[in-house]
């Protein structure tokens, strides 16, 4: 024991992990020091590859076979917690230190009742006979607001949604106690709303508790709002640590620097402020350059960033801060910051529709079990997308925002003809599209590109990048061989790849790269139409923000429309020209993306805006949050679709008649029974932006 | 739950008359007129065309189908070519010294196997593991005759009350038989033994690494009640179908193992009635077997059922 009485709840020093895969070690962590006080949120920011996961676990101790400490200590609540037998770890697991895990669907045991999976550790820490744990159970599920605690109870994992079982996990992580949760990326699974509000559930619940939080999270927006520290890994050492206002204000590492200005702030244009991204990847574990691990991407790389690893410096009470160049940062004589132009205006809006959708309807039909057509109940179908009515004009973007169950990847699929749809005209430059995807000529395959969400999908593992490159020139526009490889080139050098990599497969590149190298293929038949689906989600954000501005570029050197579709509202926002918000397979809003921001607000969108998680503590935001769960597609609400959970329903309009289509001030159209004046009149803007940063 | 039920029964409905049917005609198509079989070479062809008529035989074939399954689901399967003896008390004696042949090793082998199996996955990578796995695939490599003789050789021999034959009266009480049941079940619990703990083996490692079982033990459970309690139940789900489809297996290697020990099952019997050519005794020991093996099979389902909630609740 030491003899300070109160010393932090967790203290790691010098703490180094090391893998053993085939028989040779790397590090996943590398010397990572940081203390977390009784009572603080702190949050731990890192992208794929940092280490962050390997540190939440071997925070709790918990490294499985084949990751071991190397080096360092793990102080937790004064203990030296390497120095604990499995039986003490036992009687610490879940009672002083409990772990939210990361993907709820697969964090509960899937044969055993959700009451049971709460109660039997309330009956071992507790010594609760069974009807007491049951109460107890019942209790933690009511803490984290699930709204029927006793159908929970007797539920198994299946049956309840992502966002429910996140929060049985986190029911059960605090019904120890705990001093200590740790948060492994809990949100990230789950759909802005939900995400908030379970955010907002871990906030309260530790601090009324009085317990320590330690965050781990790929999301800057996760952090900015509700942590009062953060540290940032990056190839598995800590390169800096700061109170989180001070991080975002000033950050003093090249890396921190880059991660913020690769994310969006809540209401920057492209046309206004780029986002400029990190260039290269994060080097494979066993390969750490030998000075400075963040040296080969640093735009402020010198000569001894080479040669040396730079120690962890404080360079201000409270700071820490892993770079040779930390002074002339803090002093503001070189900055890590890199300017590009901003984009230009996207084409202006006049001119014919280039894709224009009216009422486009997608339904799954589903199949009638043995019991329903014996009853002779009608044949049920998903509709995923209903009526929907839009269009888009040449050189411009739409984005489409929608959660998950919105109906908008149904809706691109329509478009491109991956699926049927069952009602409505899609036309492309005055041409109706037929619903199939064989019945489309080839002229029109080559107007219309794709890319998808996983680049892992998108493109055929058994061919070169080149092949893939040069099949649509050979196949949609008849070039020949010897010039499609030629072009190939080209195209790889405009999404600012090597001309090299057209031997390579994709199992040798890159995450991003293969997402440049799938956009370089949809662009290769200069098509007229993009439709971009999730393009960035499955990417780190230093990435994401370099495959953006590349959209950027090549639509507006193709004069290509882009329909780009996505979850990520701060993105959408920053993207597109115009949005649209989906909810259960509806349009809900469309307007300028300038106005986004701006009330009136459709009720949806203004839940929406209040639940982005921005990456700027000076951000302050309305907490509006949706209760109950998204329906079933099965059985879409009558009326407006979004009145099972509205906060600002009227009633009996809202259940029982389709709202209006309603045109408010700034373009946007709005589809409720509020009168827009109304809702101008009740809105307050729901983002209040705080200071710029720097 | 209840659909999943009747489907399930209609399945094995399906399966016993696809089965009847295919019994039926490979008596059918089987060479050699069944009369001279039974009245031998020299009959005559009046006492021929007499026996004919007799058993119906030349009736249409879907006449005679009919008229053998609804005879078989009455009770009466005839009489042994062989023998001339009725054959359904015959054939039910012998299936009820197989059943306790066969539920001796079930009840002796899945839960060794089972625990064999955790062991080695818990251990994994470590020498238990590697004892129980080599032995596991050693015994499993091994025809199931050459075990039963290894273990009359090895066993029976040197210990004085474990008979190295197990013929017995047909109907022994299972106590009297227990001494003469050691052996054949000792061998057929070997291979299902070995055959079970490494799928269990390989259900628990694949468990084992499932983030509910991180949960778990995060909570502080101790050790043992993690691998039983959480781990165990799922991990079984995928062994049980395999068991119940190795119940087929078992059918066959019982059969094996029964003639090596002269025991009088329905195993010996049905060596016995292929020698014989007495084809309604086959006949019904063939239909006895599909039904049992069908029956398995619904037992599986249920408990597979029983044990997965996604089955048992919407
Ligand atoms: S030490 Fe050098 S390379 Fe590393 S972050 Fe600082 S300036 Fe960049
Ligand atoms: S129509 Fe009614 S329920 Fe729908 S968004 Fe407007 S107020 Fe809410």
């Amino acid at each position: 024991m030491t003899p300070d009485s109160n010393p932090p709840i967790l203290e790691l020093r010098d703490l180094t992990v090391s893998y053993r895969t085939g028989g040779r070690g790397s590090d996943a962590l590398r010397g990572v020091s940081l203390a977390v006080e009784r009572g603080q949120t702190y949050g731990l920011v890192g992208e794929s590859g940092s280490g962050k996961s390997t540190l939440a676990l071997a925070v709790m101790r918990y490294l499985g076979g084949e990751g071991a400490v190397a080096r360092g200590e793990i102080r937790f609540d004064g203990r030296d917690l390497l120095a604990l037998s499995p039986a003490d770890l036992r009687r610490i697991w879940g009672r002083e230190m409990a772990l939210v895990p990361q993907d709820p669907f697969t964090a509960l045991n899937p044969a055993m009742r959700i009451g049971e999976q709460l109660a039997e550790g309330l009956r071992l820490r507790f010594g609760l006979n069974p009807a007491e744990a049951r109460a107890a159970a019942l209790d933690a599920l009511r803490s984290v607001r699930l709204p029927d605690a006793e159908r929970a109870a007797d539920s198994y994992p299946h049956q309840l949604s992502g966002g429910q079982q996140q929060r049985v996990l986190i029911a059960l992580a605090l019904s120890g106690r705990p001093k200590l949760l740790v948060l492994d990326e809990p949100t990230t699974a789950l759909d802005v709303t939900t995400e908030a509000a379970v955010l907002d559930l871990v906030r309260d619940l530790t601090r009324a508790a009085g317990a320590s939080a330690l965050y781990v999270t790929h999301n800057l927006g996760v952090v900015a709002g509700r942590t009062e520290r953060v540290a940032v890994l990056y190839a598995s050492e800590l390169v800096e640590d700061a109170p989180t206002a001070d991080l975002f204000r000033q950050p003093l590492h090249p890396y921190t620097r880059g991660l913020l200005d690769s994310v969006p702030r809540l209401g920057q244009r492209k046309d206004e402020r780029r986002l400029t991204g990190i260039d290269g990847s994060i080097p494979p574990p066993g390969d750490l350059p030998p000075g400075c691990v963040f040296e080969p991407r640093c735009p402020l790389a010198v000569d001894r960033c080479r040669a040396e690893r730079p120690a962890l410096d404080e360079p201000l009470p409270g700071r820490r801060v892993r770079c040779h160049r930390w002074p002339e940062i803090l002093s503001g004589e070189v900055s890590a910051r890199r300017e590009l132009p901003p984009a230009l205006p996207s084409a202006t809006e006049s001119g014919e529709p280039l894709l224009r959708l009216e009422d486009v309807t997608v339904r799954y039909p589903l199949r009638r079990t043995a019991a329903e057509t014996l009853r002779r109940e009608p044949k049920k179908a998903v509709r995923a997308v209903s009526g929907v009515s839009l269009s888009l004009k040449q050189g411009r973007t739409l984005g489409i925002v929608g959660e998950s169950g919105s109906g908008k990847t149904s809706l691109a699929r329509a478009i491109v003809g991956l699926v049927q749809r069952s009602d409505g005209d899609i036309h492309l430059m005055e041409v109706e599209l037929p619903p199939r995807l064989s019945q489309r000529g080839r002229a029109l395959l080559a107007q219309l590109q794709m890319v998808f969400q996983n680049p892992e999908e998108a493109l055929n593992p058994y061919l070169t990048v080149g092949e893939s490159l040069s099949r649509p020139l050979v196949n949609l526009l008849g070039v020949s061989r010897a010039e499609a490889r030629q072009r190939a080139g080209d195209l790889l050098e405009a999404v600012r790849l090597p001309r090299t990599y057209a031997a390579r497969l994709p199992a040798q590149l890159s995450g991003g790269e293969k997402q440049r190298v799938a956009i370089a293929r949809a662009f290769a038949a200069n098509p007229a139409l993009l439709l971009a689906d999730e393009p960035v989600s499955s990417l780190d954000v230093s990435v994401q923000a370099n495959i953006l501005n590349l959209l950027t570029d090549l639509q507006r050197e193709h004069a290509a429309a882009t329909l780009f579709i996505s979850h990520d509202i701060a993105v959408v926002a920053y993207l597109a020209d115009e949005v649209a918000v989906m909810y259960l397979g509806q349009l809900m809003e469309t307007g300028p993306a300038a106005a986004l921001f701006e009330p009136p607000y459709h009720p949806y969108t203004e839940a929406l805006l209040s639940a982005i998680p921005a990456p700027d503590p000076t951000v302050r935001q309305a907490a509006i949050r949706l209760a109950g769960e998204l329906p079933s597609a099965v059985d879409v609400p009558s009326g407006c679709p979004f009145h099972t959970r509205c906060p600002r329903a009227l009633g009996a309009v809202c259940e029982t008649q389709t709202p209006p289509w309603q045109t408010a001030p700034g373009g946007k159209r709005i589809f409720c029974h509020i009168p827009v004046e109304e809702l101008a009149a009740q809105q307050l803007p729901v983002v209040v932006f705080g200071g710029e940063g720097e | 739950m209840l659909i999943y039920l009747l489907r399930r029964l209609g399945f094995l409905g399906l399966t016993v008359v696809v089965t009847s049917l295919l019994v039926f005609l490979i008596a059918q198509v089987l060479p050699g007129d069944v009369c001279r079989v039974i009245l031998g070479r020299e009959a005559g062809e009046a006492r021929i065309a007499e026996c004919r008529a007799d058993l119906h035989l030349d009736d249409p074939a879907p006449v005679r189908y009919l008229r053998w399954l609804a005879d078989f689901a009455r009770g009466d399967w005839g009489e042994s070519y062989a023998t001339g003896f009725e054959i359904r008390p015959l054939v039910l004696d012998r299936l009820r010294m197989s059943l306790m042949l066969a539920g001796l090793t079930f009840v002796v082998a899945v839960p060794l196997a089972v625990a064999l199996g955790m062991l080695a996955a818990v251990n994994r990578g470590k020498w238990l593991d590697t004892v129980i796995s080599l032995g596991s695939l050693a015994v499993v490599g091994l025809p199931e005759f050459v075990t039963g003789i290894l273990l009359i050789e090895l066993v029976a021999f040197r210990v004085p009350w474990l008979p190295a034959s197990s013929s017995l009266p047909v109907g022994a009480p299972f106590r009297a038989a227990l001494p003469a049941l050691v052996l054949p079940a000792l061998t057929a619990t070997l291979v299902l033994l070995a055959y079970i703990a490494r799928l269990t083996r390989a259900g628990v490692v694949e468990e084992l690494k499932q983030n509910y079982v991180r949960t778990a033990e995060l909570k502080g459970l101790p050790r043992l009640t993690v691998l039983v309690k959480h781990v165990l139940r799922n991990a079984l789900l995928p062994t049980i179908t395999v068991v119940a489809i190795s119940a087929g297996w078992l059918v066959s290697g019982l059969v094996v193992i029964e003639n090596v020990f002269n025991y009088p099952g329905l195993g010996r019997l049905l060596v016995f009635a292929i020698d014989r050519r007495d084809l309604p005794a086959l006949q019904a020991i063939v239909m006895l077997t599909v039904v049992a093996f069908a029956l398995a099979n619904l037992a599986a389902d249920l408990l597979y059922a029983a044990l997965n909630p996604r089955i048992r609740v919407g």
